[in-house]
């Protein structure tokens, strides 16, 4: 029988299991064991919770904006082609 | 697609259209492989002409987007085998281990990011992750920027850079692991 206790994973293995469990790719048990853990470790919790800021974060990085001049020069490829 | 179709029939303002969406994050995935503006830059109009060229052999199988990010990343790894970037931080833990005691518990716990809600306002926090960026092992820096910034599946991801599910993950892992750990004392530096 499983004797689920929140010391059933150690929290240095607990925080390798993250990107595991948020690309949902844990097994049943391993999701079900994990969830244990981070009800009673405010530790690890607050780890998931900066990888969640970390990944929005990401999330908001946007591209700069295309130069005039790029974009011309691609349009002036894109003629020369046409024109082969 | 009703764009890709009028770029087939060599409309001009289809191909502008799609430079003006994709032409930033192309380089930007570019650069996350090679050092040099030059050699990304390069490989971004190479893949540019071979999209209008090869348009026809598209089949719509993935997306548009999966299929362009794949022309390049070949592009930029033909152009650039003796152009690896090397890596400042290499981690194979997600926290250090010296944060852990001898049972695996935290010994030395995090600090909590929530008190400084205002600070984490993504915006403030955009530029630091993007000089966070830089120090990432090469595959590690591509991985994260595809899923995390490019808003890439994993699916489109593995297609793009043709590696399998678990080695995709773990290199999400690492960069993650390694970002939120730059971001942890560029707070800690802050305060
Ligand atoms: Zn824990």
């Amino acid at each position: 029988m499983l004797l689920l206790h929140p010391k059933d994973i150690a929290c240095r293995q607990a925080v390798e299991l993250i990107t595991d469990y948020l690309e949902g790719t844990l097994s049943r048990r391993d999701r079900r064991r994990l969830e244990f853990h981070l009800r009673g470790c405010p530790n690890c919790s607050a780890y998931l919770e900066q990888i969640r800021t970390t990944i929005r974060v990401s999330g908001s990085i946007q591209a700069d904006d295309l130069t005039s001049e790029a974009r011309q020069e691609l349009v002036d490829i894109y003629r020369r082609w046409k024109s082969e | 697609m009703e764009l890709l179709g009028r770029l087939r029939d060599g409309d001009e303002g289809a191909f502008v259209t799609l430079v003006d969406r994709y032409h930033q994050p192309m380089l930007r995935l570019a650069r996350s492989m090679v050092s040099s503006q030059a050699v990304a830059e390069e490989a971004v109009q190479d893949t540019w002409l071979g999209v209008v060229r090869g348009i026809e052999r598209f089949e719509g199988r993935s997306s548009f987007k999966t299929w362009l990010f794949h022309i390049l990343v070949n592009r930029v790894r033909s152009a650039a085998t003796h152009e690896q970037r090397t890596a400042a931080v290499e981690s194979l833990h997600a926290v250090d281990p010296d944060r852990f005691d001898a049972q695996g518990q935290w010994a030395d716990p995090l600090e909590h990011w929530s008190q400084s809600d205002d600070r984490l306002e993504a915006a403030a926090w955009a530029p630091i992750l993007k000089a966070a960026l830089e120090e990432l092992p090469s595959r590690q820096r591509t991985v994260v920027v595809l899923r995390d910034i490019d808003g890439l599946s994993s699916e489109e991801v593995c297609g793009v850079l043709d590696i399998s599910a678990g080695n995709q993950r773990i290199l999400l892992h690492r960069a993650r692991s390694s970002l939120r750990e730059i971001l942890d004392v560029a707070l800690r530096k802050a305060e």
